[in-house]
């Protein structure tokens, strides 16, 4: 499974992830704290530079996440074009854009392995209260391992139904599909227990 | 403990996996991703605790960068998007049907779990959906309300659907629908 990490290396892939992650939230506090347009402009034309220092492969892959919101960009430029205030639309749209980026950002330059790090370091002072983190690792680990699987034979029960009919495959086949996943579910606890299952 | 372990992961991969497959069509030749299909069978199937623990596991590996939405999204940025909302309200959406599943024992369970998934996967998702639509947008409930009217009769036929494929479940593996085990 691969993760939206950027393979173009970047000064960033450096940091630690926890720094980049506090880095985040405290923009987009801020962000959504500041209301005039001038700041937004000018916080969206630095995080475009942010883009650019990784490269322009970097900046393209990373800006079509961006590009992604253009029918809110619409639909709010419309309403506000409407309603006669253009200003607080276009702070709106340069606010939500340069948010999305930002994090967008901290997903491009960070691994999965970092991330997973990060959420079992903050998940450790949950154990005493009944958190088991070895039970959340694990799961993580099946959830990157069995999707694929699935996908695949999801692939192969919608190539089957239209070795059989003319249309297009149909909600029918989530109901076997659904069948299989209980079924790896079952099969994998029952290899899970042989291997002396969860408690160390 | 290993089996709830299971079921939650596999669940879990079972809504990325409904992402990733081609679409599907509906009845009447709409086509649609099953993601949030996905997400009311959680809590259908498992019930509320499992059912919300699967979801919570895969928006949690959304947020750390996997491509797991639908079209291939995933990473911090989608918690910033005016559709962050949805995404947030998944794990209660499932819990919600679930809890509704496990309580509600008569009647037919197709029935049940139909309705159970109109409450937990569209009135609680669109509360939380419409709520950060216009936080994002700056707008007030009503005006968010509107841009997504027009996704529920498409959503009503998937809870039909889940309620449907509950049932069937239930019937092919017995066992493991823990909602009403």
């Amino acid at each position: 499974m691969i993760s939206l990490t950027s393979p173009v290396k970047t000064q960033a892939h450096r940091w630690p992830a926890g720094l980049k992650l506090g880095l985040l939230c405290a923009a987009t506090v801020v962000l959504f704290a500041r209301q005039d347009a001038a700041f937004h402009a000018a916080a969206l034309a630095g995080t475009i530079g942010l883009y650019l220092m990784g490269g322009r492969r970097f900046a393209r892959a990373g800006l079509a996440a961006v590009w992604r919101l253009w029918p809110f960009v619409v639909v709010v430029g419309f309403w506000h074009l409407l309603t006669g205030t253009p200003l607080a639309g276009l702070v709106i749209v340069l606010r939500l854009s340069t948010a999305v980026a930002l994090a967008n950002l901290v997903t491009m330059t960070t691994s999965l392995s970092q991330m997973i790090a990060v959420v079992m370091a903050l998940a450790a002072p949950l154990r005493p209260l009944g958190l088991n983190t070895r039970a959340l690792a694990l799961g993580i680990a099946l959830v990157v391992r069995f999707t694929p699987a699935l996908a695949d034979k999801g692939t192969q029960l919608s190539q089957a139904w239209s070795a059989r009919s003319p249309r297009r495959p149909s909600w029918r086949i989530v109901m076997p599909f659904t069948v299989l996943a209980l079924d790896d579910a079952e099969n994998v606890a029952e290899a899970l227990r042989a291997r002396g299952g969860l408690n160390p | 403990m290993e089996r709830n372990l299971t079921l939650v992961a596999l669940f879990a991969a079972l809504i990325a996996a409904l992402g990733l497959i081609p679409q599907l069509t509906l009845a009447f030749g709409v086509p649609v991703t099953a993601q949030s299909l996905g997400v009311m069978l959680c809590g259908a199937v498992l019930g509320a605790r499992r059912g919300a623990l699967a979801v919570l596991l895969f928006v949690l590996l959304v947020a750390l960068g996997l491509p797991l939405l639908a079209g291939g999204r995933g990473g911090l940025g989608v918690f910033a998007s005016p559709t962050a909302g949805f995404v947030v309200g998944f794990p209660f959406a499932a819990f919600i049907t679930g809890l509704i599943v496990e309580n509600w024992r008569q009647g037919p369970l197709a029935l049940v779990a139909g309705t159970a998934s109109v409450i937990g996967g569209i009135v609680v998702l669109y509360a939380f959906g419409i709520s950060g639509l216009a936080w994002a947008l700056d707008k007030s409930l009503p005006q968010a309300a509107l841009l997504v009217t027009a996704f529920i009769p498409g959503d009503l036929i998937k809870a039909v659907l889940a309620g449907l494929i509950t049932a069937a479940l239930a019937r092919a593996r017995p066992d493991s629908v823990l909602s009403r085990a």
